[in-house]
């Protein structure tokens, strides 16, 4: 882990903070009478203000995720040097675009 | 195995804190593909995505819900614990913080599973 | 308690095969961990190899495991330890093992250098000697680390160690950051790079084994925040990798 990796992890995660706290309340207020594919839909189809929340929820959480499991998988795993950061890269693109269809999906108008 | 020996020697709060905080986070990462894809069949498949949501229904998965929403919770509290007792000038109240850290996620988990039932 | 025997058990290693590690060690009144080491070496089995120089907690020799956590024998009373009245004796974790209980400090040491945690000197002898304020409070930080005895419990306590082998740990770490706030050091700049690296103190969890095993009370954990922070700033100021 070196400087650079630290900062990257620390800015992403103060930028979820408040991600993870509006996440939560939603969750909290979306579940209240069951979920279905078009309450969720209604909510966020065609709202800008959505897709820039989660675009920058994924993104954020593909470069923390990513880093987060490079250092699980150097410490408990073993991996070193390129492997590791080729972990990390795999990791953190899957995620973003699987992240990134998803949001699509939701908001797509 | 390194792993298992020694362990008497982290019997104490903030390394309790630290595999919270590995573990929870870990199990996160791992779930994250699966919400991603089931989320994703809004568009290419939305019956499929309501027969997924009516899972939820069950108790069991509301279990599991619970569980979610707790590590996201403690992973957040816990995170924000940890970058407060490093960048910001304070010592000794670290353990009470952590603890305070693991409180708030429980009651935010348990609001959320009074909320789902 | 004085007619007792104490049954402990040395864990001699790999290479110790066929050598006898349960021993039944009379017990004393007064009696360290180190004391009952010695009395094994002495009465029961001479090829016993183990290190220590001191016997007061000044020298950092004597550090083993001790009922799987890591201490200082010498200062380590056996009442203390003693599961009913038997206990396990180890080598240093983290460490390779030379034989019994004898670890090759060399890599501990090692990463103290690699860390920066040598004077950057600035002056000459020609130079007046500079004045150091006690109360500044860079002086008082440094004040906070330096009475470090270099026994490597911290070092044997850090999880991280233990997954990282790069992992310079708190020891080393903990003296670059005295020395990151000694007014004499004039090695800010090769400090930061140094405990900036791959090995560098952003590898650390905070989970602080090692404060809480430190036989000096010492912080190393606090310490590396220290660092952390500054690398932080400097990463901000000068775009630092
Ligand atoms: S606080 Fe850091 S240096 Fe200390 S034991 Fe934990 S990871 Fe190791
Ligand atoms: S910081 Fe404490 S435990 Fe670590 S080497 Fe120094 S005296 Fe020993
Ligand atoms: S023998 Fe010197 S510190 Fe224990």
């Amino acid at each position: 882990m070196t400087l650079r990796l630290y900062m990257l992890q620390r800015i992403t995660a103060l930028l979820m903070a408040p991600l993870v706290i509006g996440h939560l309340a939603v969750m909290i207020y979306a579940i209240q009478g069951g979920l279905s594919a078009a309450e969720i839909l209604g909510r966020t189809q065609g709202s800008v203000l959505w897709f820039a929340f989660y675009g920058t929820f994924v993104a954020a959480v593909s470069i923390h995720g990513a880093i987060g499991l490079r250092t699980i998988a150097a410490e408990w795993g073993g991996l070193r040097g390129i492997a590791a950061d080729a972990l990390m890269w795999i990791v953190g693109l899957g995620l973003f675009v699987l992240g990134a269809q998803a949001v699509w999906a939701v908001t797509y108008p | 195995m390194s792993m298992t020996k020694g362990i008497t020697s982290r019997a104490h709060p903030l390394w309790l804190a630290y595999i919270l905080h590995r573990v929870s986070g870990l199990a996160l990462a791992l779930f994250l593909p699966l919400h991603f894809w089931v989320l994703a069949m809004a568009v290419s498949d939305p019956a499929r995505l309501d027969g997924f949501l009516h899972l939820t229904e069950a108790a069991v998965v509301k279990v599991a819900e619970f569980g979610l929403v707790f590590l996201l919770a403690v992973h957040m509290f816990g995170g924000l614990r940890l970058m407060a007792m490093e960048w910001l000038p304070w010592t000794p109240p670290q353990k009470t913080l952590a603890a305070a850290a693991t409180a708030v996620s429980f009651l935010i988990a348990v609001l959320f599973f009074m909320k789902a039932i | 308690m004085a007619a007792e025997a104490l049954k402990i058990t040395i864990d001699r290693g790999p290479n110790a095969q066929g050598l006898q590690t349960e021993f039944e060690v009379p017990a004393q009144d007064n009696q360290t961990v180190l004391d009952v080491v010695s009395w094994i070496q002495q009465n029961a089995d001479p090829t016993l190899s183990y290190r220590f120089a001191c016997r007061v907690g000044m020298c950092g020799s004597c550090a083993m495991m001790v009922g799987g956590v890591p201490r200082w024998t010498c200062r380590t009373h056996i009442s203390k330890v003693l599961d009913g009245n038997a206990v396990t004796i180890g080598p240093l974790r983290n460490l390779p093992v030379i034989k019994d209980l004898a670890v090759d400090m060399d890599p501990f040491f090692d990463k103290w250098v690699a860390a920066e945690g040598v004077h950057h000197g600035g002056l000459t002898r020609d130079d007046p000697i500079a004045v150091v304020d006690e109360t500044a409070p860079a002086r008082v930080e440094a004040n906070a680390g330096i009475e470090c005895i270099n026994c490597s419990v911290c070092y044997a306590a850090c999880d991280t160690v233990t997954g990282n082998a790069d992992y310079l740990g708190p020891a080393a770490l903990q003296r670059a950051w005295t020395l990151l706030n000694d007014a004499k050091d004039e090695g800010r700049v090769a400090i930061l790079d140094a405990v900036s690296g791959n090995g560098g103190c952003h590898n650390c969890h905070s989970m602080g084994s090692c404060t809480a095993y430190c036989p000096n009370d010492l912080d190393p954990m606090s310490a590396i925040a220290g660092l952390k922070r500054e690398t932080a700033k400097s990463f901000f100021k000068r775009g630092r990798r």
